[in-house]
């Protein structure tokens, strides 16, 4: 049994017990991905399973036999990072940061699920095309709880990090 | 969490099979891992029915559509079938969780979701659905998410989910297989029992049944709306919930089926408040006096007691807008 991570694969030895969250942190040594609540209650544990944003810590690993995982060490690195990255950075979308890992997936994910179309709770029409305005990203990030209470910044840095996203790709 | 064993079945048939004494299947696993983090959930056996054939979403010959128990809650509410035709369902999925959760959390195991009582939740009190004859921690303790229609004196616990709000509404039916290979059908406002005096049994699964899918009758048309209260704007559970599908027949109310979350043990129906709108002009005369009928038979349990009229104004909210803003 073997997980693809970050393009690597890992084979799946151990406790049934163990969640996709410590499977990563403690077997793969992949500490980017935090744990909050371990409840599904904070989102500090998001990561992506075949392009979705998933709660690491209410899976098995086990269970993700097969899958390709992307974590926060997959998005990008101080190098080259990830336009939602930069943003995070130049709108201080964080105080203490431990939040941030998962903020930056959770967006990941959240920017696929709109260009596919996806409507949300606040969603005026279900049918239309999906315009991320600020109250749409709030609706769309609140499983990623911030204890700093740097929301407003987080909200920035994902409209900028969309807009050179599009801009980057006209 | 305590050990268990990992079983992965080569089919449906083998899903039963293991799904002997003290086994559990899961789905999603946002429900059934937390439980079985904080014990209160102890399976000694997991069958993981995420590689069987129950996914997909398909038309059925009458002109609805079928639900495979292992389509996420994400994939329904984004098909544009469900989008188009059935609103509420969408709506009311939009609702609950988060994105993240509902991205693992499946049509079976969503319907299958425990209460969030408190007591239930901690293994030290006394809680009859967790442990029977424990005692209920919840009557003349913290009571503020229970229940005001349906409790029993052995437990006063809500459904807390909001897709089979929507499904009751809608007239949906559950399909469930057998350990013998059988399958029956059973109507979603039938699947969630209540409480008696055996609160340790949420819905009518027998043991080794799986849920393969959720069956949705033809489109109903009319005004879809789904309206959740909660103490938060987003990611809370409800306090109050109402599905609603009204259809007007020029002035008057042709039909209106309406159900309703987080009242008791199960999504609220009332088929006599159904009954009482249908054929009327919509007055707000006519909406207190359904509410009057719905709140009947309710009963706070002190700290719960405001959702007695929390559940009217929702109601006479709902129903105004549902037929078009009638004074
Ligand atoms: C923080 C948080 C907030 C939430 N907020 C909401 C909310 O606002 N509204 C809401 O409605 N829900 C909410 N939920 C609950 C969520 O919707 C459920 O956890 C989810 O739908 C369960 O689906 P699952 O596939 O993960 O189930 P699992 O956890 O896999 O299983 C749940 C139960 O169903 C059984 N089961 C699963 N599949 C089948 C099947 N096919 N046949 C028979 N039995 C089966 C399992 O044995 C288990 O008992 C929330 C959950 C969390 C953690
Ligand atoms: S209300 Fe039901 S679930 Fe809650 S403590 Fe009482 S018996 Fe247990
Ligand atoms: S650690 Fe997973 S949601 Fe909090
Ligand atoms: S930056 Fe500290 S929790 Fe979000």
């Amino acid at each position: 049994m073997q997980l693809t991570i970050n393009g690597t694969a890992h084979e799946i030895t151990g406790d049934p017990r163990t969640s996709l969250l410590d499977f990563l942190r403690h077997d793969c040594g992949l500490t980017g991905t935090k744990k909050g609540c371990d409840h599904g209650q904070c989102g500090a544990c998001t990561v992506l399973v075949n392009g979705q944003r998933v709660n690491s810590c209410l899976t098995l690993a086990i269970m993700q036999d097969g899958h390709e995982v992307t974590t926060i060490e997959g998005i990008g690195t101080p190098d080259a990072m990830d336009p939602l990255q930069a943003a995070f950075v130049k709108h201080d979308g964080y105080q203490c940061g431990y939040c941030t890992p998962g903020q930056i997936c959770s967006a990941k994910g959240m920017l696929a699920e709109a260009a596919n179309g996806w409507a949300s709770f606040v969603s005026e029409d279900l049918d239309g095309k999906v315009e991320l305005s600020a109250e749409e990203i709030r609706e769309r990030m609140s499983g990623n709880l911030c204890r700093c209470g740097a929301y407003s910044n987080i909200v920035d840095a994902i409209t900028e990090a969309m807009s050179t996203q599009t801009a980057g790709a006209e | 969490m305590r050990p268990f064993q990992y079983m992965r079945p080569d089919g449906l048939g083998h899903a039963g099979q293991l799904l002997g004494d003290g086994a559990r299947p899961i789905a999603g696993g946002t429900n059934l891992l937390d439980l079985m983090k904080l014990e209160v959930e102890v399976p000694d056996r997991l069958v993981d029915l995420n590689r069987l054939p129950l996914g997909g979403i398909e038309p059925t010959d009458n002109g609805g559509m079928r639900i495979g128990a292992l389509v996420t809650n994400s994939a329904c509410a984004a098909d544009p079938r469900i989008r188009r035709n059935y609103p509420v369902l969408a709506r009311a999925i939009l609702a609950g969780a988060t994105f993240q959760l509902r991205n693992m959390a499946t049509t079976g195991g969503n319907l299958c979701q425990r209460t969030r009582c408190y007591y239930f939740y901690n293994i030290d009190q006394p809680c009859n659905k967790r442990e029977p004859g424990t005692g209920c921690g919840a009557i003349g303790g913290h009571n503020r998410i229970h229940a005001i229609l349906g409790a029993s004196d052995s437990c006063i616990a809500t459904y807390p989910g909001d897709m089979a709000v929507a499904l009751s509404a809608l007239d949906a039916t559950v399909e469930i297989e057998r350990p013998d290979g059988t399958s029956r059908q059973v109507p979603v406002r039938e699947f969630h029992r209540l409480p008696g005096d055996t609160p340790q049994l949420d819905n009518v699964l027998e043991p080794g049944e799986v849920i393969t899918a959720v069956i949705l009758p033809p489109p109903a048309g009319g005004r879809q709306l789904y309206r959740k209260v909660r103490d938060r704007a987003s990611y809370a559970f409800a306090l109050v919930s109402v599905a609603a599908v009204v259809r007007m027949d020029g002035d008057t109310i042709g039909s209106a089926a309406l159900a309703f979350g987080a009242l008791a043990h199960k999504p609220w129906h009332d088929p006599r408040v159904e009954q009482l709108l249908a054929g009327q002009a919509p007055s707000d005369a006519l909406f207190h006096q359904a509410a009057d009928l719905l709140l009947q038979d309710a009963e706070g349990q002190g700290e719960n007691d405001f959702k007695i009229p929390l559940t009217r104004r929702t109601l006479l909210a709902v129903l105004r807008e549902a037929t078009g803003g009638a004074a």
